[in-house]
């Protein structure tokens, strides 16, 4: 299979060689990479194709293909950004939209692992609740945003209430089916083993719905971050989705670039978080 | 029956009843079983899948209800799970979130009779009983089935049970490696000398393990008859080719054969009924 032999073939003694002791050798087949090369392949071809793109775009920019009023090139949002920063705006929105986001998606964790939990476990509970889940995880909460500003007010709490509403159902339904998909083997063995309803609880089922739990709030990350900018976008007394609104409005588009590049990297920023506590909580799995 | 040792468990016309999802009445699996088991006997309990064994072995254990008769262990009614009974299951069941130390000592921390350091001593112990030392961190992931299934029983026998429940525990395994588990377990038993309670629809398995074998009917399960088996320990895995071993295989075999035949044709009727 991975064994090949090998006579060379202008030797002139090979076969009176191979006709005694076959000359034999061995050449193997280990797949042959540097292992600094592996360690960092994907981080190379990943910021690859980063920076090939941010090129396109740049040269795209550069030769007025797009008046810049439409796309505005990488060099031209850095400095929208430099000048947001600068002129010290930046910190009254990040500290607006970061409190709604911390706030409102806390929120939505402290209500839904409890609640997704017990629907989990109760049969009943499950079943009263259900149909609620159901409705309120199909309506979309983005339009519920007028309506909250009525309730709530323009201040934060607006935004509040729709990244919860917004961020819960996903981190509800994922943690309700990590419940239920446990392995009944497990539940038995701890049952045998005399093990209570608590018990059962703190060594089988928390730790068993964990990496459904993560990816529930993986998912939650994305919903909350659309909840921050839409609530915003509407009606607000500062945040980032307020200054992309009014940079809109006054045709700053390489502010409003800077703006969405700033919500995506704190998405990519939280998901990563998420993947790590994920890798912490999954050392025993194989990496395939 | 006088029989000059203790009886660990017994069972007196014990039937087992549950409703199956979708049925009007209620499913009879276990149909009127007798059954004594003495201290220290290895016993086994042979019969057709299906037959209704394994919910004998869940009440003896206290995870399933008997709807009739009387079931005793140490003459004491069992009603729920008990630190006096440790079950072995056919799938290891193990977290895969705990090591191999950490899985062995699952049953030993939910008792919580024990300090941590003694808990984790004992694991010890029976890790290197069961012939995995040297594996105590790693995951169950990282193991073959048939070290799995050590971990299984090492976790059963951490608890010191009374009496050891084995749910087919080498069924998933690959023919090599059960035969060799069965020694395994001869080995491991002899060193324990707990009562044990098998259940297998493998015969040879039965004789080579049994100091007695319960031949269980096809559904509902009933005791077809008793056999005792009389060949010397500590037994070899060559035995198993001896005339007498062949003997018992013989008889055990006539006496199953029709409730393998009536399992069968009943679920030919029932496809055909359709």
């Amino acid at each position: 299979m991975s064994v090949e032999t090998v006579i060379p073939p202008n030797d002139p003694t090979a076969k009176a060689k191979s006709a005694e002791v076959p000359q034999v050798r061995v050449r193997r087949r280990i797949p042959a990479q540097p292992p600094w090369f592996a360690r960092w392949e994907s981080l190379l071809f990943g910021s690859g194709t980063v920076i090939f793109v941010l090129a396109v775009w740049q040269a795209i920019a550069s030769a007025r293909i797009v008046p810049p009023l439409f796309l505005p090139g990488p060099f031209a949002i850095w400095e929208a950004f430099v000048a947001y920063v600068a002129d010290g705006s930046i910190w009254t929105d990040l500290a607006a939209s970061g409190l709604e986001l911390i706030y409102g998606y806390g929120l939505a964790i402290i209500v839904a692992l409890p609640l997704g939990l017990l629907m989990g476990w109760y049969r009943r509970v499950n079943m009263s609740l259900d149909p609620i889940v159901n409705f309120m995880n199909a309506m979309p909460r983005i339009a519920l945003v007028p309506l909250l500003i009525i309730w709530f007010g323009i201040g934060i709490w607006s935004k509040v209430a729709v990244i919860f509403l917004s961020s819960i159902f996903p981190i509800l339904i994922n943690t309700q089916a990590g419940i239920r998909n446990l392995d009944a083997g497990w539940i038995k063995a701890a049952r045998s083993f005399g093990g209570s309803d608590l018990q059962l609880f703190r060594t089988v089922a928390l730790p068993g719905a964990v990496p459904f739990i993560l990816t529930g709030m993986r998912i939650g990350v994305g919903h909350a971050l659309i909840g921050v900018v839409v609530g915003e976008l509407v009606a607000a007394r500062a945040g980032i989705g307020l200054m992309m609104a009014t940079a809109g409005a006054g045709f700053q588009t390489a502010k409003v670039f800077a703006g969405l590049m700033i919500v995506s990297l704190a998405g990519v920023f939280l998901v990563g978080m998420i993947s790590l506590v994920e890798r912490r909580f999954q050392a025993w799995r194989p990496p395939n | 029956m006088s029989d000059p040792r203790a009886v660990k468990l017994s069972a007196r016309q014990v039937s087992i009843h549950y409703w199956l999802t979708r049925s009007s009445q209620p499913f009879l699996a276990v149909d009127s079983v007798d059954l004594d088991v003495y201290a220290g006997e290895f016993m086994v309990i042979v019969g057709p899948s299906g037959c209704g064994k394994t919910t004998l072995l869940n009440a003896i254990d206290g995870l399933q209800r008997i709807s009739d008769g009387e079931l005793e262990l140490n003459g004491k009614p069992i009603r729920k799970p008990g630190g006096d009974r440790a079950m072995v299951f056919q799938q290891a069941s193990l977290l895969p979130w705990r090591s191999v130390l950490g899985n062995v000592s699952y049953g030993l921390e939910l008792r919580g009779k024990m300090q941590r350091a003694a808990i984790r001593d004992r694991a010890r112990e029976l890790i290197t009983l069961v012939g995995l030392k040297g594996f105590e961190d790693h995951y169950p992931t990282e193991l073959s089935g048939g070290m799995q299934q050590r971990v299984n029983l090492a976790r059963a026998l951490a608890v010191d049970p009374d009496i050891l429940l084995l749910d087919e525990p080498f069924a998933a395994l690959d023919a090599q490696t059960r035969e060799y588990m069965q020694a395994e377990l001869l080995r491991i038993w002899s060193a324990t000398r707990k009562t044990a309670i098998f259940i297998t629809h493998d015969i040879k398995e039965a004789i080579y393990l049994a100091d007695r074998v319960a031949v269980f009917t096809a559904r509902p399960g009933r005791i077809k008859e008793i056999i005792e088996i009389d060949l010397p320990r500590p037994r070899e895995l060559r035995s198993k080719r001896e005339p007498r071993f062949l003997e018992y295989e013989d008889r055990i075999w006539n006496s199953i054969e029709e409730e393998v035949r009536a399992t069968e044709s009943r679920a030919l009727e029932s496809v055909g009924s359709r």
